[in-house]
């Protein structure tokens, strides 16, 4: 061990003035190789964007970096100095500073004594003298806060901005900023992105990890993209365009991926039927841009873009998942409220959420119980369904999805990842709603059962149930449905169908390079 | 949040306890403070004095209530709430220190002793004369004691005693629960029973009352050879108690005498008896003592169902008033300690008099 | 032949340990086991003549069934808190007082002690019921809507409870001396059997036909285990998990009625004292988590009569006041290590070594 860090890096990056050097990191979980041989480099005074699909590595790559996991093979090295990271302490002293969404600072202390807790000298503490030097760099730094002033009485900008702050008084080397701005407003975002670059001319190599590509391409200069745990590439951020970096970042040359378009007809309203779902300048407190929407019988269609791009926030919001803060919304033509999911439901609206672990499963509750539980809850309190009727359900949908569990009274935290999919399917399809809602039915489950679920969702369809379909695989969305609602940063962007729905297309519109061309469809 | 409402309801109590003293007139109170102030300093730097103060204070008592020469005194006790005991103390003492009678008095109510020390050194602030105090523990007085003295304020312990100083107050009026439990134990030996066979029903362990009534039975029934069948502790509760008692039918042994450290175990006890058939009281097989004469168990006794009961006096405001008077006229107390003076009932000689007199 | 009988046996231990009934079970059985060694007389059951005249049942089983049945219905609604709110309502021996209080007030229309009744006993249940529910709905929207700890939220009514429930008595202690008021705590004249048991046991023909007829336990459970699937399941997580502590405050009603009838009289500051810590510790030995999801409704009344058990056991063998509670705490602690997942993987591992040496 002591000879591996002993060992120098001879590289050539040295003279680029390289801060950070990372080389061939590994880390396997169980199950799960979540970085094969990963290589990062950063130097001084650039912003450098992480960039990568859910699952591609980034925040464990980070993790590594800020000593909260210990890789299990590779090198990391601040100034050509291998360096040993087995805490984030030690992250800390060899100059890596973390900046997290959530703050972690203190709110109810002041300005100064979250700049300066944790690495005071001694007990004696000149406080004069702390707030001062705190001043000092506030006002060098631009941040309008005074030191003595409490944290929790600063925006969420500025606390942001005192974390920053904070750091780089630390002498960091490396900032990382992960995911800073998702809770900031477009002004805050500016503020931010000014002491960013206040920080690169001093020299900091900073590390911003964010879903937004109009961010990256405002203020980084390169951009490391991952897939899948491993490195897709490093580039000068002039050298990539938008629609490549969408491409990179899905795993799909543009080349290759129109060939499978128009594998399936569009599908054609009726004359005079109204649309079974409709919504109108819709938009809910998670933030997303207000939306019209709607959905005809028989039709399956999808909201597409990237992860965080506000897919979800927007059926979430057509659920009531969400607290609803504008909009109207009809069903079958007729005016609706829905304000919560109950509402949804009653009127035939059934939402499979996307993250099956923390909305989808009741995980000590048996399979049965899943299986009726939005059935149950709609029938009524005082009406429940008897051992024999909830038993023949169970056996039914068990049989029909075929569901791979030892009984209907297992736990269904038991079942494998595809089978609680299918049990939380099986749950929607017992409410027989008119209108159903698929998010990321199909991530993190096997090969055979994502093909089931597809066939399943044109099977219903062509039974007369609308539904809406989110995926992050591209491909699967274009085989499923007629229609695309691409997003972009909370907003809806373009909408694509017939001839438009194949991947360059697609790609093109979330990346925004062809934006005129997406909207003038 | 929990000790921010518990003092809010302080707060409010103190609040309404004046308002309740006060009597009728809303504009004599906020007089007597600026009028006791002087009669305060006056009372502290010159000693010859106290002798007119006092007059003044005799006189208010006998013509309508003045706000002038009023002795303003803080009353730290207990929850009111906390037993029947403390809600006849507390009483008691605004019967007594009352505007009728000379008094200016606030009162202020915690179960918690940093709460009592917070409230007694508002007191000093404000310049009461005497703080009359129930200490929920016996320790961390001293300095606020200390401050008391240099402020001239001087203290007076009631029911409870404190681990300070003695030359920190001048007095301390207190119960000997050691004697009430010699008192009854006696009651039991005068009975001269063939045999003594004796279910100790104890209270909360550790608190004052219980070592004394418990250490009174334990070593008497050493000394003469009686059989403690049962000793166990029900917390001061019935219900608890009534549990202990059926054990002890359910095991089949045989006892007659019931000694309950309060009166609602005695009542416990003797509902366990009754769902038994087994007779109790003055014509009864098994013999019933109690404690604290509440009115209820005095009753019990004038019926015959129970056989004695010790007194437990909560009414010390008479004593304090003799100190305060005795201090004022310029006397000095012999006594530092005073122990009340407590009865004991016997079932046969009590009478209708007796309970309503004592009965709390 | 032998052999896949031995590994018989060992899958049925096997399976044995991971059933929720295991635990309770195991407890009993020692209990029993222990003292039917120690002395049979503790299962004796005799018929005796109550101070009313009436033949009664008695003997230490009647007294477990009797007095462990007020345990057992509050362990009904404590287990519906912990499985919807994941935490504890600790306010429930205040609560008890406020309800028991309330109910006295009623009965004796501010006579502390009156003769007769001033509404029928059922009127006055009723409203204390309310009342109850009430105080239950309280700490349920703190603990729904503003999301406080259960533990933390209920620490309010904890706090106050038992002073309310003063308030409403003005500090008196009322007796009822209407005979018929006792039969609810003790025995119906005719009836052998103490009446809280067979209220208890109404309770749970209640609790269990609501449980059939009704989806309490689906949307408990759903509520308790995952909330946000259960909202988007078209649940109310707020109003479940206030029904929950509405229904615990129900069960407080009937306990705080049966508690007052038992001696006819309330002494608030001391009724149920510390129940709370039973209630949960019933939930806990029924096998149920304490940070809610499923739960097993037998199993907690179940551990509700093994608490009484152990209590009652161990006052017959006359442990000292001062060691019972360290009792209690070992089988405390057993039970913590006992349900304790690491703990049950090594029993589980240890039942497939066993299986593995049979199988060779």
């Amino acid at each position: 061990m002591y000879a591996i860090l002993e060992k120098q890096e001879v590289d050539l990056g040295v003279s680029e003035n390289v801060v950070l050097k990372m080389r061939n990191i590994h880390k396997r979980f169980p199950g799960v190789y979540a970085l094969q041989g990963v290589d990062f480099t950063l130097r001084q005074g650039e912003i450098h964007a992480l960039m990568g699909e859910n699952g591609a590595g980034k925040s464990t790559l980070i993790k590594v970096l800020t000593g909260v996991y210990t890789k299990d093979e590779g090198e990391i090295s601040i100034d050509d100095q291998v360096v040993a990271i087995h805490s984030p302490q030690q992250a800390q002293n060899a100059g890596i500073s973390t900046v997290y969404q959530e703050i972690t600072l203190c709110p109810n202390l002041s300005v100064a004594e979250n700049m300066y807790i944790g690495r005071t000298a001694g007990i004696r503490q000149n406080w004069k003298k702390v707030n001062a030097d705190a001043d000092k760099i506030l006002q060098s730094l631009d941040i309008p806060a005074k030191a003595t002033q409490q944290l929790s009485s600063c925006s969420i900008a500025v606390q942001q901005m005192v974390a920053i702050a904070r750091a780089v008084d630390m002498d960091c080397k490396v900032l990382i900023l992960d995911e800073p701005t998702s809770s900031l407003d477009e002004q805050e975002v500016a503020k931010l992105f000014k002491l960013m670059r206040d920080l690169k001319a001093r020299g900091v190599g900073i590390i911003f990890v964010t879903h937004f590509l109009d961010q990256v391409y405002e203020v980084c200069d390169r951009i490391t993209v991952m897939r899948d745990g491993q490195l897709v590439g490093e580039y000068v951020i002039e050298d990539l365009p938008r629609v490549q970096l969408v491409s990179k970042m899905l795993g799909k040359e543009l080349n290759d991926m129109d060939d499978i378009s128009g594998e399936y007809q569009t599908y054609k309203p009726k004359e005079g039927e109204a649309p079974v779902f409709e919504a109108q300048g819709l938009a809910s407190d998670s933030g997303i841009k207000p939306f019209d929407f709607h959905i005809n019988k028989g039709e399956v269609n999808g909201f597409t873009g990237l992860l965080g791009s506000g897919r979800s926030e927007c059926v979430r919001a057509i659920f009531g998942a969400d607290r609803v803060t504008r909009g109207s919304v009809k069903m079958n033509g007729k005016p609706v409220k829905i304000s919560k999911p109950i509402d949804a439901m009653r009127n035939g609206i059934a939402y499979l959420p996307e993250d099956r672990k923390v909305d989808g499963i009741v995980g000590d509750l048996s399979v049965r119980d899943n299986l009726i539980l939005a059935a149950q809850v709609l029938k009524g309190f005082m009406k429940p369904f008897s051992k024999a009727e909830a038993n023949k359900f169970a056996e039914e949908y068990i049989k029909l999805l075929s569901i791979k569990t030892a009984s209907a009274d297992t736990p269904i935290k038991s079942l494998s990842g595809g089978n609680q999919q299918k049990v939380i399917v099986a749950r929607w399809l017992l409410t027989h709603p008119e209108y159903l809602i698929l998010d990321e039915p199909t991530r993190g489950i096997d090969v055979g059962t994502k093909t089931d679920i597809q066939k399943l969702v044109l099977k219903l369809a062509s039974e007369g149930m609308s539904v809406t379909f989110i995926s992050s695989e591209l491909d699967e969305m274009l085989r499923t449905c007629s229609r695309l609602i691409v997003m972009r940063d909370l907003n809806v962007v373009g909408e694509l169908t017939g001839a438009d729905m194949n991947q360059s297309k697609v790609m093109s519109t979330i990346a925004g390079g062809e934006k005129k061309n997406a909207e003038s469809k | 949040m929990k000790k921010k409402l518990a003092l809010m309801m302080v707060a409010a109590m103190t609040m309404a306890s004046v308002v309740g003293c006060g009597g009728g007139s809303d504009a004599a109170p906020a007089a007597a403070d600026t009028a006791t102030d002087t009669a305060a300093d006056t009372a502290a730097t010159d000693t010859t004095d106290t002798a007119a103060a006092d007059t003044t204070a005799d006189a208010t008592e006998a013509e309508a209530p003045a706000a002038e020469g009023m002795i303003k005194v803080g009353i730290i006790n207990n929850d009111p709430n906390e037993s029947g005991y403390r809600t006849a103390n507390d009483a008691d003492l605004k019967a007594t220190f009352c505007e009728e009678n000379g008094y200016d008095a606030s009162f202020a109510y915690s179960l918690k002793n940093e709460e009592q020390i917070n409230a007694a050194q508002q007191f000093i602030q404000d310049g009461v004369d005497y703080l009359l105090l129930s200490a929920a523990d016996t320790s961390g007085w001293d300095s606020v004691l200390q401050d008391a003295q240099a402020n001239g304020v001087r203290v007076i312990l009631f029911d409870r005693t404190i681990d300070a100083d003695p030359s920190l107050y001048e007095a301390s009026i207190v119960s000997d629960m050691r004697a009430e439990g010699d008192k009854a134990v006696e009651w039991m030996k005068s009975q001269n029973l063939d045999e003594y066979n004796i279910i100790h029903i104890q209270g909360v362990m550790g608190s004052a009352a219980q070592i004394g009534r418990s250490d009174a039975l334990t070593e008497t029934a050493a000394d003469e050879g009686w059989n403690i069948v049962m000793e166990q502790t029900a917390n001061w509760n019935a219900e608890e108690a009534q549990q202990i008692v059926q054990s002890v039918i359910d095991s089949g042994e045989s006892f007659n005498v019931i000694y309950a450290e309060n009166d609602n175990m005695a009542q416990g006890a003797v509902a366990a008896l009754d769902s038994a058939g087994i007779t109790h009281g003055v014509d009864g097989d098994v013999k019933i003592i109690g404690f604290d004469t509440n009115k209820f168990a005095l009753e019990e006794l004038l019926a015959g169902n129970w056989n004695y009961d010790g007194q437990c006096n909560p009414f010390q405001s008479s004593y304090i008033d003799d100190i305060i008077k005795t201090l004022e006229s310029g006397g000095t107390i012999s006594e530092k300690t005073i122990i009340m003076d407590e009865k004991g009932f016997d079932a046969e000689t009590i009478t209708q008099e007796d309970v309503d007199t004592y009965g709390i | 032949m032998q052999n896949q009988n031995k590994s018989g046996f060992s899958a049925f231990l096997g399976k044995l340990v991971r059933q929720q009934y295991f635990i309770p079970l195991t407890a009993l059985v020692l209990l029993a086991l222990f003292n039917l060694i120690a002395d049979p007389a503790f299962f004796k059951i005799s018929i005796t003549t109550n101070s009313a005249g009436n033949a009664v049942l008695s003997g230490t089983p009647i007294t477990i069934l009797d007095y462990g049945s007020e345990l057992a219905i509050l362990a009904i609604g404590m287990t519906l808190v912990t499985s919807a709110s994941k935490g504890q309502d600790i306010s429930v021996g205040a609560a008890v007082a406020i309800a028991g209080s309330f109910i006295l007030r009623m009965l004796c229309g501010g006579d502390s002690s009156s003769t007769t009744l001033h509404m029928p006993i059922i009127c006055a249940f009723l409203l204390g019921c309310v009342v109850a529910m009430l105080f239950g709905a309280f700490n349920g929207v703190l603990v729904a809507f503003f999301k406080i700890q259960p533990m933390i939220a209920t620490l309010i009514l904890y706090t106050a409870g038992r002073s309310i429930a003063a308030w409403f008595n003005n500090n008196e202690l009322p007796i009822i001396k209407d005979t018929t008021f006792s039969y609810i705590g003790g025995f119906i004249p005719g009836i052998p059997i103490p009446t809280p048991f067979f209220i208890a046991v109404l309770c749970m023909i209640v609790i269990t036909l609501v449980l059939k007829f009704t989806n309490l336990r689906l949307y408990t459970e759903a509520v308790g285990i995952n909330e946000n699937s259960a909202r988007l399941n078209g649940l109310n997580p707020a109003a479940i998990k206030i029904l929950s502590f509405v229904l615990l405050g129900l069960c407080v009603a009937v306990v705080g009625l049966i508690k007052v009838s038992r001696v006819s009289s309330i002494n608030y500051s001391v009724i149920a004292k510390d129940i709370e810590m039973d209630a949960i510790l019933a939930v806990a030995l029924g096998g149920n988590s304490l940070s809610g999801g499923k739960f097993n409704m037998a199993t907690s009344i179940m551990g509700a009569y093994i608490i009484q058990f152990l209590t009652q056991t161990l006052y017959k063998y006359k442990v000292p006041s001062e060691a019972l509670p360290a009792y209690k705490a070992v089988v405390v602690i057993l039970l913590v290590v006992m349900s304790a997942p690491t703990v049950r993987e090594y029993f589980s591992n240890l039942m497939k070594k066993i299986k593995v040496k049979e199988a060779a």
